[in-house]
């Protein structure tokens, strides 16, 4: 698919379709949004705005909501409902009740069969699709453009504007390639590719960009895997990241709740099948890694870009030549109460934390399942899982992980953000250490005073069995 | 939204790199439905003792002498993580008008141009130069003039900043950019007449 013969990439297609008004000197584009996915915590204030101006929702049948961030993940009491303690978050799920129903928009309530963390729930319904806008109050909105689609968070007042006009004003973003090339070896996983990326960019570095993931590494993955790299673009600086649409994506889509069945589904595929960049298409930037030369990643510091492999020392600020840097190495080293030149392997560690929307999924959970099958967790570990979604918490119990988890000696709870924002009763105390699948360890991120090493589910997984941050590929 | 033509007003540092916005603005501080308060919990856990209540006097905001500053000089790529407009009500609850930076993250950037606060870009040599000046003289001030897209330090050195040329007419006029697209409604009926929808959630 070519414009006037010129080759273009994945992202530029999917832009080009969706211009309402082309970007000019004197205005950005206007983009049209084929998704707007909504949550209690960042809409309360958009609702307030159009009830001002005496305006509707333009179109609810493009709008989807659930709650997930303030939602407490305690299990149900007697008559099946998970009790909201605390007095403003239960004013913020009212709220947003009673704004998705004055407004006609479709919401799946704290307790709902369908819902979930907003970034799990929206591709395991089959809304999200390759080719599509959509946006979401939240900046890891970036996870839906693993199928191909442009998504991007957004804040509130264009949150609203969503609502209203169901387009957006949007400058066009410049494209980076991020290329992983070869294959991964056994305990390394998509999330130890991103926080790779990561930390080789930095937290800025993406920033103005659009990331599209590409190479043999990011095809050899499972959607799952491929969501869990789009999920975390937006802590490289990019707002959005992408990954054409392919067989394992088609798969993927295929019967779930909002697919497009029988004879659409052909025309769907033809027209997916155009999406990938064509041949000769040019990016702003490019960047490679190998992934053979991954191992896995852990953050040592309080941004997602003060990462470095496992088995690593953590860096020293005297050696950093750059002044800036050294200071914010300073700063977090204080803060994670680290030495330069520290190990992190043996760190004891006080939390482990398995959930959010980076790795709260199936696969996810199969993975740490089996890792601690027939093992404990350490007595001095409290671990906790936390399913993206009460579909993937059925589908876990289906197949007994919760048995499992329980048995080690973790806690199962109901679905949502939980201590990945830990502003709905699960967080760390002052001081305590966490391997968390999350994707921010900003100071303060899990709970104030909190201290959070990024890692994956089989990471997390074995750091909770030793009871100090461990390498898994020496004990699978 | 006001009009921002003008700003002048003292500065104040906070010299520190990639300031994210769950230091702005804690996520427990998110679980309001308006606007107001949250100029109270800017910068809550730099800003108060462990007991979230004590003022941290080691820092900056709580100085008196810094008391009334409207422009903050911060470190690099302020404004990164999530997509928060909390980030800019707190900082504009706060008293700022605007922030000055080498870099912004997008999003910030984008919310904060929506409730006019004005994120101005500037070079390195710049940055250093307004953080000895916050340093040494809490009295010091700096004047902003939006149209002409120029910052003036005291010693009377003035420097550009780029401003797209859309985000200054809003902030000229108090243009909202919601009233913008709503007048685009035609467009966007003929765009929807040739595009199929993709998904239908009420189906
Ligand atoms: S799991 Fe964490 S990062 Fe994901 S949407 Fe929830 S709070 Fe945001």
């Amino acid at each position: 698919m070519t414009n006037n013969g010129r080759p273009r990439t994945l992202f530029e297609k999917v832009w080009d379709a969706h211009t309402v008004r082309d970007q000019s000197e004197d205005s950005p584009a206007v983009l049209y949004i084929d998704l707007h996915l909504v949550h209690e915590v960042t809409s309360p204030q958009a609702f307030s705005m159009l009830r001002e101006r005496g305006l509707r929702v333009r179109r609810p049948d493009l709008t989807i909501g659930t709650m997930d961030h303030s939602t407490p993940t305690t299990p149900r009491n007697e008559l099946g409902i998970i009790p909201v303690a605390d007095a403003m978050a239960a004013k913020q799920l009212d709220t947003f009740t009673q704004n998705c129903g004055d407004f006609g928009i479709p919401m799946y309530a704290l307790g709902d069969e369908h819902q979930g963390i907003v970034h799990v729930i929206g591709p395991e319904k089959g809304l999200t699709q390759p080719g599509m806008t959509i946006v979401c109050g939240d900046s890891h909105t970036s996870t839906h453009g693993a199928f191909g689609a442009l998504a991007f968070g957004i804040g509130t007042s264009e949150v609203g504007h969503v609502l209203a006009t169901q387009t957006l004003l949007q400058n066009k973003p410049k494209t980076m390639a991020v290329n992983v090339e070869g294959k991964l070896e056994e305990g390394v996983t998509a999330k130890d590719i991103i926080l790779a990326i990561i930390a080789r960019i930095g937290i800025g570095g993406g920033t103005g960009h659009v990331f599209e993931y590409r190479g043999e590494a990011i095809r050899g993955l499972s959607m799952e895997g491929r969501m869990t790299v789009c999920n975390m673009s937006i802590e490289g600086g990019a707002r959005a990241g992408m990954i054409a649409p392919d067989d394992t994506t088609f798969e993927y889509i295929s019967g779930r709740k909002y697919a497009p069945s029988s004879a659409d589904w052909d025309a769907a595929l033809a027209d997916w099948g155009r999406l990938p960049t064509d041949d000769g298409a040019a990016y702003d930037q490019e960047i490679t890694l190998r992934a053979e030369e991954l191992i896995p990643m852990i953050t040592y510091g309080t941004n997602p870009g003060m990462g470095m492999p496992i088995t690593a020392a953590v860096p020293a600020p005297d050696e950093e030549r750059d002044y800036n840097k050294k200071i914010a190495l300073d700063k977090a080293l204080a803060y994670m109460d680290l030495q330069p030149g520290q190990q992190l392997l043996g760190k004891p560690i006080d939390v482990v934390f398995i959930g959010s929307c980076t790795n709260s999924r199936i696969s996810d959970l199969r993975q740490a399942a089996k890792f601690i099958e027939g093992r404990q967790v350490a007595e001095s570990v409290r671990m906790m899982v936390v399913p993206g979604s009460q579909q993937v918490k059925r589908q876990a119990e289906s197949e007994g992980l919760d048995a499992v988890f329980r048995a080690a000696g973790a806690e199962w709870r109901e679905a949502g953000c939980s201590m990945c924002i830990a502003m709905n009763g699960d967080q760390l105390e002052p001081g305590q250490y966490a391997v968390s699948t999350s994707n921010r360890n900003f100071e303060g991120r899990q709970g104030k005073g909190g201290r959070t090493f990024l890692a994956s589910p089989l990471t997390a997984a074995a750091s909770a069995v030793a009871g100090v941050v461990s390498d898994p590929r020496a004990m699978l | 939204m006001e009009k921002v033509k003008h700003i002048q007003g003292t500065i104040v540092a906070i010299p520190v790199n990639d300031i994210d916005t769950d230091q702005i603005i804690p996520a427990r501080f998110l679980k309001v439905t308006d606007k107001d308060g949250l100029g109270k919990a800017a910068f809550c856990d730099w800003r108060y003792l462990d007991d979230g209540s004590t003022p941290n006097p080691d820092f900056i905001l709580n100085n008196p002498a810094y008391a009334g500053a409207s422009v903050l000089i911060a470190g690099n790529n302020f404004g990164c993580g999530s997509s928060r407009e909390h980030a800019p009500w707190a900082l504009i609850g706060a008293g700022f008008k605007a922030v000055i930076s080498t870099e912004f993250a997008d999003i910030f950037r984008n919310n904060a141009l929506k409730n006019g606060l004005l994120p101005i870009i500037v070079d390195e040599e710049t940055q250093e130069q307004l953080f000895s000046l916050a340093d040494e003289d809490p009295s010091t001030s700096v004047s902003v003039d939006v149209d002409a897209q120029r910052l003036t330090l005291p010693d009377g050195r003035q420097i550009q900043f780029p401003l797209d040329g859309f985000s200054k007419y809003c902030l000229l006029n108090g243009v909202d950019q919601l009233g913008y697209l709503l007048n685009l409604d035609d467009e966007v009926r003929d765009y929807e007449a040739r595009n199929p929808q993709r998904v239908a959630t009420t189906a």
